[in-house]
C-alpha cells in the first residue's frame, strides 16, 4: 500500500490539521509516513502545501516526485490547480470549490473549475457550505478530510479516533462537530463514487 | 526499549538531545530551526529536570552561553537558522580553539530554496574553515540518533560539533524510534587544560597546532562513521556521492536499488578513504548535495584534473534552489541518457491561470497601522527613504504599502539609516521590530545616539517574535528604558499605540520627529494579533 498526497490551501485554512490526523491514523496502523510542511513567512495568507506520503514499505524522499501523486487534497480550488503537475494520470483531485480571494488578480473561478474538470477524477463541492450547514463553519477542513478519505487506505474508525484525540482538548462538543463534518464529506464522495459506477 | 514517535526533523533532534542527557539549550528563533527549542520547552522530561530552554537575545549570546555550559562539563546545544550562524560566527570559530568540555552541538538549519530567508549560504563551509566536525542527517531517525552520537563525538575529541539541517528535513515529519528512558545528565567537571580556554596568542598558537593534528582524527572518524558508507553496485561508468537528504532523493529515483556505487555522506570532514575508493573504481563521479556545492568544490579543486566530476559547478545539477527528487533524476539522465530504472513523467507546467499568492500582514496587525501612517507622513517629503529589517514587517515592501527601501540582515535598518543620514539623506527612517531590536538593533542605536544622527527609528513593537510564530521577545516591557539607558534624549523617545483610531496622531507624531534634526525613537506598540488571539483563547479556556 502506498498513498502520496499533496495537501494544499491558503495559510491559516487548516491543511496541517488534516496532515496531523492522517499521520496519527497511519501511525496506529504501523505504516511508514513522511510529511513535509511549510512554516514561517508563507503561512501569512500565502499559498501553503504539504507533501504527505503513507506506505507499508519504507519511504525515502520527503518530497513527492512530480507526476506521481495519488491525490491532490485542497481547501481552495486555485490552490488545487497549482499542484496538478504533481498528480499521476490516475490520480484524484478532491477540493473545496469555494475560492479564497485575498489577492487582486484572482482568476475567473469558472475558468479554474473548467481546468479542474478537464482532469477526470475530480471531487469538488462547497465544503464551507457543508460545514456551515452543520453549524460548524470552521470545520471545512474536516469535510475535506472526509471527502478524501475513501481514497486513502486507512481504517475510517482510526481516522475518527485520531480526530477525537486531536480535538478532545477543545471539549466533547468540538469532537462531535468535527466528526460530523468528516462524515458529511465522506458520504458525499461515497455517493459520488456509487453514481459514477452506475453510469 | 524503544518507543515510536511521529516527529519533525527538528523535534527528533531535540528529543534525541534530551534523551542523551542534555542540560541546556540556547537559541534565537529562526525558520527553519525554531521548533528545536520549542520542543525542549514543551518536553516533560526537560521540564522535570529543569533543562535550560529560555530564548536568548541573539545567536551569538546563545552560542556563548552554550559554550559556558560546556565549559562546566554539561551537555548542551545551541540552535539557529543558517544566517544566525553569521551572527554567532565569532564564538563559533573560536569555540574550535577553546574546544568543548561537556558535549556541545551547534545546530544550523540551512534554507536551500530560500523558503523563509534572504540567502542560501551553506553552513558546511563554516564547519570546514573552523575545522569543526559536522553531521548532516539524511532523515528524521538520523536527526534523533545524531544527538547522542554528536555529544559522544564532541566529548571524545573535545570539540564542538556542527549539526547541519536543511528546511526539508527540519520541517518534515516521520516515525522515529526513540529511547523510552532518558540518559542521566553529566555531572559538573572543568576542562583539564586551563590554558586552552584563554585565547591569548601564546596559548592559541599551541592550541592551533593541536587542532591541526586532531583534524586527521576527525577525518578518520568520518571514514568509520555509522552515518557514512560506501554502497557497492554493478555499474562503473559513474559513482555517486550523496550527502544528507540528497541520499534519500537518490534512493527514491531508483526505488531503493541504486545501480551506481554510492558514498552516503552524513559526517564531515569528508571520509577520505571511502571517496578515494569510489574514485578509483568508477570512471566519473556525480555529487548530489542540497545547498551550495561544498563537496563538489572540495573534489574538483582549482585545477580540476583527473576524472570527470559532475555536479552544480559543472552544470549537470541546477546550481540554485532546493534540491528535489525530480532534479536528481534529471541530473542522472543528463549525464547518462539510458538509465532504464528512471521513469521521467511527462513535464507539465502549472496552468497559467494560477496566480501567485504572496504572504501578507494579517488583518488586525499593528504593522499595518504603522505603515499606513508612515506613508502618509512621508508623502510630505520629496525623497524619503525607509530602511527595513527582518520580520513580519518586511512584508511592508509589498502592496498595498510599498513602504520600505531595504531589508538586509538583523538590525541593519538602524545602522543603514545612520549611514544614509551621514551621507545627507533626509528623511532617513529605520523600521525595526522589538525582537530584532534587542537581537541586533541596540548597538547600532548607540552609534546613532552618540552622534545624534538626524534620523528616526520606529520600533514596531508587537510584544513577540512574530514571524517565527510568537516566541517571547527579550525586550518586552523595557524598550523605552533601553533607548533611554543608551542615552537617547527623553523628549525624543515617544510611544504610541498602533491602532486605527490613532491614525492621525501617528501621522502627526511621525512627522514631528522626522522634522527634528537629531535622533528620535518612536515605539509603536500593539500586541501581535496571532498571539493576542492565542492569549484570549487560553484565558477563556482557563475560565471554563
Amino acid at each position: 500500500m502506498k498513498t502520496d498526497i499533496i495537501l494544499a490551501g491558503v495559510g491559516g485554512q487548516g491543511i496541517l490539521t488534516i496532515a496531523t490526523i492522517l499521520g496519527k491514523a497511519a501511525l496506529k496502523e504501523n505504516l511508514y509516513l513522511k510529511q513535509a510542511e511549510v512554516h514561517g513567512m508563507s503561512q501569512r495568507g500565502g499559498d501553503v502545501q504539504s507533501n504527505l506520503r503513507i506506505s507499508s514499505t519504507p519511504i525515502y524522499s520527503d518530497l513527492i516526485p512530480s507526476g506521481s501523486a495519488d491525490m491532490i487534497v485542497s481547501l481552495e480550488p486555485m490552490e488545487a490547480l497549482r499542484y496538478v503537475p504533481y498528480l499521476s494520470e490516475q490520480g484524484w483531485i478532491v477540493t473545496n470549490s469555494t475560492p479564497f480571494v485575498n489577492i487582486d488578480n484572482y482568476p475567473d473561478i469558472k475558468e479554474i473549475c473548467k481546468d479542474l474538470q478537464q482532469h477526470g477524477n475530480l471531487v469538488a463541492f462547497d465544503m464551507d457550505a457543508a460545514a456551515r450547514s452543520l453549524m460548524s463553519p470552521r470545520s471545512s477542513n474536516m469535510v475535506l478530510l472526509g471527502a478524501a478519505s475513501p481514497f486513502v487506505e486507512l481504517e475510517g474508525a482510526l481516522i475518527e479516533q485520531a480526530i477525537a484525540d486531536l480535538f478532545i482538548r477543545k471539549g466533547e462538543k468540538a469532537v462531535e462537530v468535527n466528526i460530523s463534518a468528516y462524515r458529511a464529506g465522506r458520504e458525499y464522495t461515497e455517493d459520488l463514487l456509487v453514481s459514477l459506477r452506475e453510469k | 526499549m524503544k518507543t515510536k514517535r511521529l516527529l519533525l526533523g527538528d523535534e527528533a533532534f531535540a528529543l534525541g538531545a534530551i534523551n542523551a542527557g542534555l542540560s541546556g539549550a540556547y537559541a534565537y528563533p529562526g525558520t527553519p530551526s525554531t521548533e528545536i527549542m520549542e520542543y525542549v520547552q514543551s518536553d516533560p522530561v526537560a521540564k522535570e529536570r529543569g533543562i535550560h530552554s529560555h530564548w536568548s537575545s541573539n545567536e551569538k549570546t546563545a552560542l556563548e552561553e552554550a559554550l559556558g555550559m560546556s565549559f562546566c562539563g554539561k551537555r548542551t546545544f545551541t540552535s539557529m537558522k543558517h544566517v544566525g550562524l553569521n551572527v554567532a560566527a565569532d564564538p563559533f570559530v573560536n569555540s574550535a580553539m577553546t574546544g568543548a568540555n561537556g558535549g556541545m552541538l551547534v545546530v544550523a538549519a540551512d534554507d536551500p530554496g530560500m523558503h523563509s530567508s534572504q540567502n542560501e549560504q551553506d553552513s558546511r563551509f563554516y564547519a570546514d574553515f573552523a575545522m569543526i566536525p559536522a553531521l548532516e542527517p539524511s532523515d528524521q531517525q538520523e536527526a534523533y540518533d545524531m544527538a547522542a552520537y554528536g555529544f559522544e563525538l564532541s566529548e571524545k575529541y573535545r570539540i564542538p560539533v556542527l549539526i547541519r539541517f536543511v528546511t526539508r528535513l527540519s520541517h518534515s515529519r516521520a516515525v522515529v524510534e526513540t529511547d523510552a528512558v532518558p540518559a542521566p545528565e553529566n555531572v559538573m567537571s572543568y576542562p583539564e587544560n586551563r590554558n586552552q580556554w584563554v585565547l591569548m596568542p601564546a596559548m592559541s598558537r599551541i592550541r592551533n597546532r593541536q587542532l591541526i593534528a586532531d583534524y586527521d582524527e576527525f577525518v578518520n572518524s568520518s571514514d568509520h562513521s555509522p552515518f557514512n558508507r560506501l554502497e557497492d553496485a554493478p555499474r562503473r561508468e559513474m559513482g555517486i556521492i550523496a550527502s544528507g537528504i540528497a541520499y534519500n532523493y537518490l534512493k527514491e529515483a531508483f526505488s531503493g536499488k541504486v545501480p551506481f556505487p554510492t558514498v552516503k555522506v552524513s559526517q564531515y570532514p569528508l571520509p577520505k578513504k571511502m571517496i578515494r575508493n569510489l574514485y578509483d573504481t568508477c570512471d566519473s563521479l556525480l555529487v548530489l548535495e542540497d545547498g551550495q556545492p561544498f563537496i563538489e568544490s572540495r573534489l574538483r579543486g582549482l585545477l580540476d584534473t583527473g576524472k570527470r566530476v559532475y555536479g552544480k559547478l559543472s552544470g549537470e545539477v541546477v546550481r540554485d534552489g532546493e534540491l528535489t527528487p525530480d532534479e536528481v533524476k534529471r541530473a542522472i539522465v543528463r549525464i547518462i541518457p539510458s538509465v532504464p530504472e528512471i521513469r521521467m513523467p511527462e513535464h507539465k507546467e502549472v496552468s497559467e491561470k494560477v496566480a501567485g499568492r504572496p504572504p501578507a500582514l494579517c488583518q488586525g496587525c499593528g504593522h499595518r497601522d504603522v505603515y499606513g501612517a508612515l506613508n502618509e507622513a512621508l508623502s510630505h517629503y520629496e525623497t524619503p527613504k525607509v530602511f527595513g529589517d527582518i520580520g513580519c514587517y518586511t512584508l511592508g515592501f509589498l502592496k498595498p504599502f510599498n513602504a520600505i527601501d531595504t531589508c538586509v540582515d538583523m538590525g541593519a535598518s538602524i545602522t543603514m539609516a545612520k549611514g544614509a543620514a551621514d551621507a545627507g539623506q533626509h528623511p532617513a527612517v529605520a523600521i525595526i521590530g522589538d525582537s530584532t531590536f534587542t537581537h541586533s538593533g541596540m548597538t547600532g542605536l548607540l552609534d546613532a545616539i552618540n552622534e545624534n544622527s538626524p534620523m528616526t527609528v520606529i520600533i514596531s513593537d508587537n510584544l513577540t517574535t512574530g514571524m517565527t510564530g510568537g516566541q517571547d521577545s527579550q525586550g518586552t516591557g523595557k524598550l523605552e528604558e533601553i533607548c533611554l539607558g543608551l542615552g537617547a534624549s527623553p523628549e525624543h523617545v515617544r510611544t504610541i499605540d498602533s491602532l486605527p483610531k490613532n491614525h492621525d496622531e501617528m501621522v502627526r507624531l511621525f512627522k514631528e520627529e522626522i522634522d527634528y534634526e537629531g535622533l528620535s525613537v518612536i515605539v509603536s506598540r500593539r500586541e501581535c494579533i496571532q498571539t493576542a488571539r492565542r492569549h484570549a483563547s487560553a484565558k477563556s479556556s482557563a475560565n471554563k
